[in-house]
């Protein structure tokens, strides 16, 4: 049945998200041979065996799951790709890194049915775990400098599952701040002193970074 | 068994070649995911819904017939897992509209802007569900209050326009993506520009880029 998520705490669910995700393509190693496939949304195939081809992600864990192939992990998903990754991250306050979309997602469903297929597998988890931390990390401290009204914020190469937990958050605190931040209200003047002084931020006013 | 949208005759060359490359499904997902993180009703897909009912249709004949027909059981089983998806897609797409015509029924009902983009079948259903709520609140409370304050839509007689109808709140923030450059554009409600590049992830008022959603410009996320 085709429920729908509560929408009072995100929009979409953690599920939803990810069955968007699976429709990333992967990379896979069939074992057997199979004529094509013409699904209504792409045909894929025909398979050989030991032949590599690109499947949608849902169709690989479904044939892995049956032992009839194997999958090859995406080029981002190796120790160095993403010990670089974390470098980067840790070393800078406002900037994330360039990573897939649905990296989470993605990596999620890998560790969950293709744990064999991945080099270092331990590794490559902890390291990804590691980023994703330090991402959540920065976005919070990012937040917190949200200060007054802002027509649009920018982010650029916030992953899916990232942008999902943080969108009610950040939706209603802008919303409050339009609306209470408005230059239509009235200033009260005998509270002018509870006004914490407005720290100049010209440049970052549209721009969550840089 | 893929279709592709055909109707690129009106489009420039590359858009044109994007139509002929997305599928029935993709597009759909684009629909769905739009009508999802938007607080509005969008317009009714009507071609593209009908093609995908369709496709489902015939998909669904084409397993029957493989199951009774020998074909090895993998095989009908990943074609089911295609169909489940697609059908997730579709009735999703159009539960979120049902939930969103219950939430603003009298909103609807009052606006034909809005009723141009229903189908048929959700005008008729909005239509019901307006006539079974007013009658519903009519015997239930208001006929027992004073006389001033019976109306459905007013506060009391004094309001000058209908007050109590809930609206959808379309300065809410949404998270979106620009498909392709966007020169620089007004924001709603102030003088700044903006510009967006292609996949860059923007959180913004939805009333600043509505009718870029409706064109196909931005997805929201």
């Amino acid at each position: 049945m085709a429920g729908q998520s509560d929408p009072q705490l995100s929009l979409f669910s953690a599920e939803e998200v990810e069955f968007i995700a699976e429709d990333e393509m992967v990379e896979i190693v069939p074992n057997l041979r199979m004529d094509a496939l013409n699904f209504v949304c792409g045909d894929f195939g025909p398979f050989f065996p030991q032949l590599a081809t690109q499947v949608p992600l849902w169709l690989a864990v479904a044939l892995k799951k049956r032992g009839k192939c194997t999958i090859r992990p995406p080029q981002w998903m190796s120790v160095e790709k993403l010990t670089q990754v974390l470098e980067a991250e840790r070393d800078s306050q406002r900037v994330f890194e360039q990573l897939p979309f649905h990296y989470v997602e993605i990596s999620r469903l890998l560790f969950d049915h293709a744990r064999d297929d991945i080099p270092d597998v331990y590794m490559v988890r902890s390291l990804i775990e590691d980023i994703r931390d330090v991402r959540f990390h920065k976005v919070e401290t990012n937040l917190e400098s949200l200060n007054e009204r802002a027509f649009a914020l920018k982010i650029n190469n916030l992953s899916a599952m990232e942008v999902n937990i943080v969108r009610p958050f950040v939706g209603r605190a802008l919303q409050a701040f339009y609306k209470h931040d408005s230059p239509d209200l009235i200033p009260d003047q005998d509270r002018v002193s509870d006004r914490r002084p407005q720290v100049a931020n010209n440049a970052t006013r549209r721009h969550l970074r840089r | 068994m893929a279709s592709e949208a055909g109707e690129g005759s009106t489009a420039g060359m590359d858009d044109y070649e994007t139509l002929i490359s997305t599928t029935d499904v993709e597009l759909l997902k684009r629909a769905w995911r739009n009508e999802k993180a938007a607080p509005e009703i969008l317009r009714f897909e009507t071609s593209l819904i009908q093609r995908i009912r369709g496709q489902i249709q015939l998909m669904e004949e084409n397993i029957e017939e493989f199951a009774g027909s020998g074909i090895d059981p993998l095989t009908v089983s990943l074609y089911q897992m295609d169909l489940d998806r697609t059908q997730y897609l579709f009735r999703s797409y159009l539960r979120i509209r049902l939930q969103k015509i219950e939430k603003y029924m009298f909103h609807i009902s009052k606006n034909p802007e809005v009723q141009s983009r229903l189908s048929e079948q959700e005008k008729g259903f909005a239509r019901r569900c307006a006539d079974d709520m007013e009658r519903h609140l009519e015997e239930s409370v208001l006929s027992k209050l004073p006389d001033n304050y019976q109306d459905i839509v007013k506060q009391s007689i004094i309001s000058e326009e209908s007050d109590m109808i809930p609206e959808p709140q379309l300065d809410s923030f949404v998270v979106c993506k620009s498909r392709r450059f966007l020169g620089p554009f007004q924001l709603d409600g102030s003088d700044e520009l903006l510009e967006m590049k292609p996949d860059e992830l923007c959180i913004i008022h939805y009333k600043s880029i509505r009718e870029r959603v409706q064109e196909g410009d931005i997805d929201l996320v």
